[in-house]
């Protein structure tokens, strides 16, 4: 099939972006998203021209590289998948199809579709660990965690920390990503020592960082690939009545 | 080339202890004074740039990642090994070391693979602390699952993402220590070279991939854990960005590079669908529990696969390891299927693709009971292929997926060069010509939190170097060069693109040195590789400038470094005459078609030096010398 892009261009990050428009020829519907960008690439490089850079690494779903908002819908709008698990199959020919960065102040854009994400690795530098030093440890089975708890916990913990929710948010609150490393910490024994303090400064790290206010809308739990729940914001939000209170 | 492994003397299972004593200790208030750099940061780097710092010492960490949680560790699925014997099934760090041994088709280094598992029982404990989220029982006990080349039950998990839950715990440590202003964090850095001072490795030159400044960092230490080399095959299960750069850079710098040949290839991945792919895509081994794999006995039977009946089909790894079964060792599981193939009775697209069948796990446990152990990965297959394995078979075929071979380090993990230190899946101590499922998080986390903090403190102790400025000359010189080089890429001007010749290498790769290696597809290699390589510096097209963020410039420098890379591991694998693991020769095989080692004549790890450009490496060998086990041919009958 034939498709016509409109790629967000934008040569760094203080100069002005606009779209271009490529012709994406001859797609497979069994090509991966990214593999089809890969191709119109080639052909723009052939042409003589720079191609986009975009940000991907497994591609298989796992590393929250890519960010793509695609059609206005971070990570295409397919329930419960990043850009790089969407394939082709689900466009359909003569499609236009507009492919943008995450949006969002405290994601800047660095060139093109890539934008700097760091502010996330500095919530969580902020407190979202357990304090562990290596060693010492007693042996794993000392502790035990119930089962619901132990799958409450990693249902959390299984975000990718790819800002979709970021980009998806009209606020371009980062309530989600805080909540999930929140509730996945709190909810385990090993977390309890650190709970109330954890949430309050990751919190105040977020708000620091530029991330808008949380009204909970749930435009963050709709695209997030790995359908993180609302619910953990509501965890999150009374940790921190009760962080805030102790402090 | 000196090549002691400095093995401790002493009873296997006193040696790890015994060198424990006996290194040298740097004392608390001495530890800031010693900077060490950190390359990589997956479960290796980050575990030990974390562990360095919890210590003590001023580290530095460098990912070309965005951030250092999307290291490639994450993409792990299945599980981590660990010889707690919590199931009470007969395990013990002594079975877990023979299976690695034995797995590794006695190609590794003994004393290094008890020690991994000694202290593969530390790690299940740190990583609970850390609060990683491993599978519980009702009872809220660990829960474990059965993996390929083992008879018990010991493979931790947390779903079908442990990698990612342990990455993410290294990871909370390393942010940790960010946050306290002990590590110092380059994300979006590639390193390009090391360099030495008086024969010791004492820094780096990075590119800042963002603005594409080249600078340089100086330290006691270098540790570098920049993974595998799988991407030099193009397909393979590796991020794309996964690159043998940091590494075959420190090979041209006099580290010697190990059994280059030993490569895994993982039987259960998603087959290919076409030439746009970009990479391939792993299903857990752990699938193997409860899937059977199989083909149609008949050649060309093209139904599907509901159609064909019980008594029509061949389960051919039940029929020809009755013993392990579905569970048999990926590299005889892959070959296997690979013969099967070459048989004309593969099934798919191509006849490139093997069943594996979980009819009869519904059966028995019911849809929900295969969902809730393996739903995310389910989920996964039919999100790629469009098919829904709970009612019809997965087609699976083998693809390039770890690395054994690597970087060669001694006892310490220190290679050849003083100072540099090699962790996880850029060495070669651990998996010999193969690797185990859910050994791989193991040795990473094991090299990361509780070798190299060990190591590196004697290093400091006993070697009383002062560290360098960046203003040494040398920093200056190897700076100069990575300048040149970046810039070059750009002078060529030419009318192919970096991934068209890296395709043309991977085919090459796959095809003469995949799966099956014959001295003629090798000698193939030999000539090809070079050429190719002739054409890749005349005929290269990137563009864009060298001071900003520019993919093509980072993508022509990693596959420039593979077309060298390529033709060393052809050569290793000409040069090794027999058949191991991962490494097979066709010339090389019992009468019932399994490999067939030569231990009179390559009971040795084969560690290349670099002798110039165009120049031919030169091989030297260290003696495998087995003080404990007596070395047997591997049966999983």
């Amino acid at each position: 099939m034939n498709l016509t892009l409109k790629v967000w261009r934008q040569k760094n990050r203080s100069a002005a972006g606009e779209f271009a428009t490529y012709q994406a020829r001859d797609i497979i519907p069994d090509m991966s998203f990214l593999e089809m960008l890969d191709v119109v690439n080639e052909e723009i490089l052939a042409q003589g021209h720079e191609p986009f850079a975009f940000d991907s690494d497994c591609r298989e779903g796992i590393c929250g590289a890519c960010s793509l908002v695609i059609n206005g819908i971070p990570h295409g709008g397919n329930k419960g998948v990043t850009a790089c698990q969407l394939h082709m199959r689900h466009f359909h020919d003569g499609q236009t199809i507009t492919i943008e960065p995450w949006r969002a102040s405290a994601f800047p854009v660095d060139r093109d579709l890539i934008t700097d994400r760091t502010a996330f690795d500095r919530i969580i530098a902020s407190g979202g660990f357990i304090s562990a030093h290596t060693g010492g440890a007693p042996d794993g089975n000392a502790l035990p965690v119930s089962k619901p708890d132990a799958d409450k916990a990693m249902d959390a913990a299984a975000c990718i920390g790819c800002g979709a929710c970021v980009a998806a948010c009209k606020n371009a609150s980062a309530m989600l990503f805080v909540a999930a490393k929140v509730s996945h910490l709190g909810l385990l024994p090993q977390g309890q020592a650190e709970r109330y303090d954890r949430v309050v400064k990751m919190v105040e790290t977020m708000d620091n960082e530029g991330f808008g206010n949380c009204t909970v809308t749930g435009a963050c739990e709709a695209v997030c690939p790995k359908e993180i729940s609302l619910e953990f914001i509501g965890r999150l939000n009374r940790d921190y009545l009760v962080g805030s209170l102790k402090k | 080339m000196n090549l002691d492994a400095k093995i401790p003397s002493g009873p296997l299972e006193k040696k790890w202890d015994k060198h424990r004593l006996d290194m040298k200790l740097v004392n608390p208030a001495n530890k800031r004074k010693f900077e060490v750099i950190v390359v990589g940061t997956g479960l290796a780097g980050a575990g030990a740039a974390a562990s360095m710092a919890e210590l003590g010492y001023g580290v530095k960490a460098f990912c070309y990642q965005d951030s250092p949680r999307r290291a490639h560790s994450i993409a792990a699925q299945g599980g981590i090994n660990a010889a707690k014997n919590y199931q009470n099934d007969g395990d013990s760090v002594y079975r877990l070391f023979l299976d690695t041994l034995k797995g590794g088709d006695f190609r590794a280094r003994e004393a290094n693979v008890y020690r991994l598992a000694q202290v593969s029982v530390n790690i299940i404990d740190q990583c609970v602390a850390q609060g990683v989220p491993f599978a519980r029982e009702y009872s809220g006990m660990l829960a474990n699952r059965s993996f390929g080349g083992a008879q018990v039950s010991r493979t931790f998990y947390a779903r079908g993402q442990t990698g990612q839950q342990l990455l993410l715990g290294a990871y909370q440590a390393l942010e940790r220590q960010i946050g306290l202003g002990k590590v110092k964090m380059f994300p979006r850095t590639e390193m390009l070279d090391l360099v030495l001072v008086d024969g010791h490795a004492k820094g780096i030159v990075v590119r800042d991939l963002v603005t594409g400044e080249i600078s340089s960092h100086a330290a006691d230490a270098v540790i570098l854990a920049t993974g595998g080399y799988s991407n030099v095959f193009y397909l393979s299960t590796s991020a794309k960005g996964c690159n043998v750069t940091a590494i075959w850079r420190a090979y041209k710098r006099g580290a010697a590079m190990a059994n280059p040949c030993y490569t895994q290839i993982h039987p259960t991945c998603i087959p290919v669908s076409g030439d746009h792919q970009s990479k391939l895509t792993l299903m857990s081994e752990s699938l193997r529990n409860d899937g059977r794999v199989w083909v149609p006995k008949a050649k060309g039977d093209k139904r599907p696969a509901h159609d064909i009946p019980e008594t029509e089909r061949d389960y051919f790894l039940e029929r020809k390891y009755p013993s392990y079964g579905n569970l048999a060792p990926r590299d005889i599981s892959s070959r296997a299927a690979k013969e099967a193939c070459d048989d004309g009775r593969g099934v798919g697209p191509g006849g490139l693709g093997v069943y594996l069948d979980f009819a009869d796990s519904v059966k028995r446990l019911g849809e929900t009971g295969i969902r809730e152990k393996y739903d995310n990965l389910f989920a996964m297959y039919e999100t790629i292929t469009g098919e829904n394995a709970y009612k019809q078979p997965m087609r699976i075929y083998p693809a390039v997926h770890y690395t054994m071979g690597g970087l060669w380090v001694d006892y310490n993990l220190q290679s050849n060069i003083p100072g540099l230190f090699v962790l996880g899946e850029a060495n070669f101590s651990d998996h010999g010509a193969n690797r185990l499922g859910a050994s791989a998080l193991m040795q990473g986390l094991a090299d990361g939190y509780f070798i190299a903090p060990y190591t590196l403190g004697n290093y400091f102790a006993t070697n009383k170097i002062p560290r360098p400025t960046v203003g040494h000359p040398e920093f200056k010189r190897v700076g100069d060069e990575v300048n040149a080089r970046t810039k070059k890429f750009l002078s060529i001007k030419g009318k192919r693109s970096t991934t068209s010749f890296h395709r043309e290498l991977g085919k090459l790769m796959w095809n003469n040195c995949g799966m099956a290696r014959t001295k003629a597809s090798l000698e193939t290699n030999l000539r090809d590789i070079p050429a190719l390589r002739e054409e890749f510096w005349k005929n290269l097209n990137v563009l864009g400038e060298t001071n900003s963020l520019n993919q093509s410039l980072e993508q022509a420098g990693r596959v420039a470094d593979f077309l060298e890379f390529g033709e060393l591991l052809s050569r290793d694998a000409l040069l090794r005459e027999e058949s191991c693991g991962g490494h097979f020769r066709s010339e090389y095989q019992t009468p019932d078609g399994e490999a067939q080692r030569d231990d009179d004549h390559f009971a040795h790890v084969s560690a290349w030096e670099y002798q110039g450009e165009n120049q031919t490496p030169v091989m030297h060998k260290e003696p495998l010398v087995y003080e404990e086990i007596k070395m047997s041919q591997r049966s999983y009958k």
